[in-house]
Order: structure tokens, then sequence, then C-alpha cells
């Protein structure tokens, strides 16, 4: 048939496969086998490929090395579900007002909301710094959590509005019928059935959060208890003696929360930030 | 009947008030902290604000980016870095999507092994690449010497063209599964009657995949395009764990040239005129895509 390959067909295929999965994943690999390494080993010139010493020894010495990493893995969490819970809270009434209602400069509006994505954190840094400054946020969590909200409220709204929109209408109706308000509805029919849709959408805000902590950690933060995974590693980078084995360790460490729940959610996750490259 | 109109009406009016004060509490949000600092930025550009105070000094900030010719230098080099790396990224995406689509065995578990590079900080992803680049002990530099590629150690980041190639490589890295995991979405959402249709016909998997593949998600190419364009113009993170902007400027693009000089120079005045010509290059950059979207679907939709 059409999806029937021939042997040498598939063997390509597999081949292809496999050199682009190992571009992916090469660096996971390197970090994870030089995680093993003990540090002598690892300064080793010509480069080795194996080692007999291996060991899982720089996962137990790093929290002695780096005695915050605790710390700065739970306020990587910390700051991530701080800033899904906020967006959340803007990006739901707001979707549901894209989805079911029609209103004067709707699509001007949601542009607007869009435009926001073109630019980053970057750009807007040095005013953005005063307005922390402002509010008395620089060096606070607030300092990471409130910038973080306002770039992931736009993609929020977008994801959201999709789900809701494939929400029987009828039901709404059935309610209004009934005497219902509107909030009354939102809160009682709408968010019942919302529920998946809400979780994914959380997900990836969580996931988008705990991704962009680094720029806004490094320039709205120096309080070093505060600082989330990315910016404290970061930091050991530029020591004089970097010890690369528990380094990598630790980054492996931090990045297995978000990775443990993209895993865990992955179907339902593609599926629903792709939902716009998919006409139906 | 003319209560019904006024009670339609007044429904009406209350739609639009309710959807508003649904939308407020967000766009209120997004006043504050990226639209009144964008308006704050191009009043900042005029002036030669620092730590010590601030004054007016009108389009002097800009008269010296514009005689300035490592500032040409550095523009020129973020449109150069812009499309090597958006056009990496679009072709491994495409080449991965069709691999990714094809009908063999394992294929879920492959889909979820692209992903990781993109779940995980970009950060922490781009330590691990430092690693990777290191000379004398990192596995690139090593498999080139087995390989007898190169003759000795080999820092990839101490010399001006390997560094700039390293850190598309590493930008790459990062957005590729994006764009492949649209793209895979894109072509499995292609009617499968079409290809049975080539398929009775005749038609080669080749001439398939150019004439229906293509085609069909040819609209989810050009807002990748877009979007990839948008996010490497931006991409700060890796250039700046990797090599800073060094070596020698090598790598410095506009949005690490702005962030040296107003954060690491606390130059907030000439800070600011840099972050305005990101935010003017990227409007027309958006405007032009755009224009050539609507010409597209014109073109397509009149078909």
């Amino acid at each position: 048939m059409m999806d029937r390959y021939s042997l040498w067909q598939t063997v390509f295929i597999y081949c292809c496969i496999f050199i682009f999965l190992a571009f992916m994943l090469l660096p996971f690999v390197e970090m994870f086998m030089t995680s093993l390494r003990p540090m002598s080993h690892l300064f080793r010139s010509p480069y080795q490929f194996w080692s007999d010493d291996l060991s899982f020894e720089a996962y137990s010495d790093i929290w002695e090395t780096v005695p915050l990493l605790s710390r700065y893995i739970l306020n990587s969490i910390f700051i991530a579900a701080s800033v899904t819970a906020i967006t959340m809270l803007f990006v739901i009434p707001a979707a549901y007002a894209y989805a079911r209602l029609s209103f004067p400069f709707k699509t001007a509006s949601l542009g607007m909301f869009l435009a926001v994505n073109m630019f980053t954190g970057a750009v807007l840094l040095i005013p953005l710094y005063r307005v922390l400054r402002t509010l008395g946020m620089l060096n606070t969590y607030w300092a990471m959590i409130v910038p973080g909200v306002a770039f992931l409220i736009p993609t929020g709204i977008w994801l959201l509005r999709s789900y809701l929109e494939k929400i029987p209408k009828e039901l709404e109706e059935a309610a209004f019928v009934d005497g219902a308000s509107r909030l009354y509805t939102l809160r009682r029919v709408v968010l019942p059935l919302a529920v998946p849709g809400l979780i994914v959408v959380s997900v990836a805000v969580f996931i988008g959060a705990y991704a962009q902590q680094f720029l806004f950690a490094i320039t709205f933060n120096q309080v070093r208890e505060y600082q989330p995974l990315p910016a404290g590693l970061f930091e050991f980078v530029g020591y004089q003696e970097v010890v690369w084995n528990q380094m990598m360790a630790a980054a492996l460490i931090g990045v297995l929360p978000v990775l443990l729940l993209f895993l865990f959610l992955q179907k339902y996750l593609i599926a629903g930030l792709t939902a716009g490259a998919v006409k139906e | 009947m003319a209560k019904t109109a006024i009670s339609q009406q007044k429904s009406a009016l209350s739609e639009t008030a309710f959807a508003w004060l649904l939308i407020a509490p967000a766009m209120l949000f997004i006043l504050v902290i990226v639209a009144w600092p964008l308006l704050e930025t191009i009043r900042l550009s005029f002036t030669d604000a620092n730590l010590g105070g601030e004054s007016y000094v009108g389009t002097k900030n800009y008269e010296d980016l514009l005689s300035s010719r490592k500032f040409s230098q550095t523009v020129s080099r973020t449109f150069y870095w812009m499309f090597f790396s958006v056009m990496l990224k679009l072709i491994l995406g495409l080449i991965g999507a069709c691999l990714l689509n094809a009908n063999v065995k394992g294929k879920g578990l492959f889909r979820v092994l692209v992903m990781p590079p993109w779940v995980i900080p970009v950060a922490i992803g781009c330590i691990g690449w430092l690693w990777l680049y290191n000379g004398h002990f990192g596995i690139l530099a090593g498999i080139g010497q087995r390989l007898g590629i190169l003759d000795g150690p080999f820092e990839f980041l101490a010399y001006k063209n390997s560094a700039f190639w390293s850190a598309i490589v590493t930008d790459v890295w990062v957005g590729t599964p994006m764009v492949t995991l649209f793209f895979l979405a894109a072509m499995q959402g292609v009617p499968v009657d079409l290809y049975e249709a080539a398929y009775i016909d005749g038609a080669s998997r080749w001439y398939r995949f150019r004439r229906i593949t293509i085609p069909q998600i040819f609209p989810v190419i050009v807002s990748m395009m877009l979007l990839s364009a948008i996010w490497t113009f931006n991409s700060f993170e890796v250039i700046w764990i990797l090599t800073e902007g060094g070596p020698r400027s090598a790598t410095t693009t506009l949005i690490v040239d702005t962030y040296k000089t107003a954060i690491a120079n606390f130059k907030f005045g000439k800070g600011a005129a840099r972050a305005v010509v990101i935010v003017v290059l990227l409007s027309l950059f958006s405007l032009f895509y755009l224009l050539v979207l609507g010409w597209l679907n014109k073109r397509m939709g009149s078909k």
C-alpha cells in the first residue's frame, strides 16, 4: 500500500531519525556522561568516550558544593507556579470573552495582546527596571513573577480561547434561559467543562514560566536566596574552578520537574499547542 | 416587537460591557508592564539617562548610532544570524516532521524524544552546550580529533567564525523542536484522500511531497518563518551564556548589544535608542510578513 516502505527505505528512515534525534539529545547525553565522571577524569586529553570509573558521586556531592541548590530548585518551581496561578487569573476571563462574546474592537484588542509576543523582556528591560524599582519590587520574588506574567498572558489567552470555543454553546444558553447571570454561567457552567483545557494551558504556561526566568532573574534580582536554578547555576560558570561534573548533575536535577510534567501530559500538550496549525 | 428590539439592544450593550470587564484586568496588566515601558523606552532614547540622572539630548543617540560603523556591523550581523538560524530551523524542522510522520514502528517515542530541548529552560540547555564546545574535554572536539578533522584541541567559542556558527547551531537546537512539532501537526491535518488519489495516479513519494504536502502546509511554513524570525532576532540567552557577545563582538547581535549598553554599562539612554531600533525593525518585519500573508491568501483563495 501507500504507506509501505521497502526494507532499504525503512533502514534509511531509521538512520535519518537516529541522526536527527542524536542532534536533539546530544547535549543531554553529554551532560549525563559528564555528571558521571570524576573531576580528575574530566580534564583528560585526548578525549575519552568511555571510562571505567563512572559514578553517581557528583549527584550527592553537589548538595554540599552548592548549599543553595535545593533552594534554587524550589525557587524555580515557586516562581513558575506563582506566574502560572496569576497568569491564569487574568487569562480565564479574557479568553472567555474572546471565545464567546462579540463586542467592538474584539479583533483589534486581541491583536494587541498578540503583538506583545513580538517583544521579549530584553527590549523593555530599562524602563521595566524603573517600574519595578518604583513599585519596590526589585530584589524580591515579584521582580521575576510580574514580568513573567505579562509575557505569558497573550499565549495563555490564545491557547485557552481555542479550548473554550469547542465547548457547546447550548449549555450556556440553557443556563441563560433558566435566568442565570453571565458571571454565574461562566463560573458554574463553563469553567467545570473547561477543566481539561485549563490543565493543559496551565501546564504550558508553567513550562514557559520555568524556561523564561533567566533574563529577569539576572537583571532584576541580586539576592542569591531568591535566585531560580538557571541563574544560580550560571553564577558558577563564571567561577575560576568550575566543577563541571557537579554542574551537569545539578542542571539535570533541575530539568527533571518540567521534563516529568511534560512526559506525563505530552499528548494533550502537543495537541493543544498545535491546535491553531490544523484547520478543522 | 418594539419591546424585544429594546431588550435585545440592552443585552447587546451589557454584552459589550461584560466583555470589557472580563478583558480589563489582563489589558491593564499588559499596559503597565509592557505598553508603558515601551513608551518610556522611546522617551528615554532621546535622553542621556544613566545612573546619575537624565537630560534631553534630542536625536543625538540616534545620530551616534547612524554614524557608528560598529553599530551597522551589529545590525548586519543580526540579520545574518537571523537568516541562517531561521533557514536551518525551517529545513531541519521540515526534515524532522517528515521523518516523524513516516509510518514506522516507534514513531510515538521519537515524537516525544524531539521535545526536550524546547521543554527545558534555554539557559540550562546552553550550559550543556558550553561543555560540548569545550576545546579540550568536549565531545565535539573529541570526535573531531578522533576522526582526524581537527589535529588538536579546538576551542569552538574562542574564534570569531567558529563562535558565530556555534551560537547558530545552539540556537537551531533550541528552536527546531517547536518548528518540527508544528509542521508535523500541519502534515497530519492534510486530507489523506489527496495522497491516495495521487498514489493511484502513480505519483512518486517525492512528487506527492512537493505537490501536496508543501502547498497544503504552506501557511504554517510562513507562520513558523515569522515566529522563528522574531524569536531568533530576540534570542538573548543562547548568546549571553555561550559567549556574552564575544570574542571581539563576533556574536554581538542587536539584543545583546542593547543589554550590554543598558544593563551592564548603565547607559540607559543609549540602550533605549538601540531598543527602539529593534522595535522598529521587528514592526517593519511583521508588517511585511502580514502583507505577504494577505497576498498569499488572496492568490490561493482565488484559485
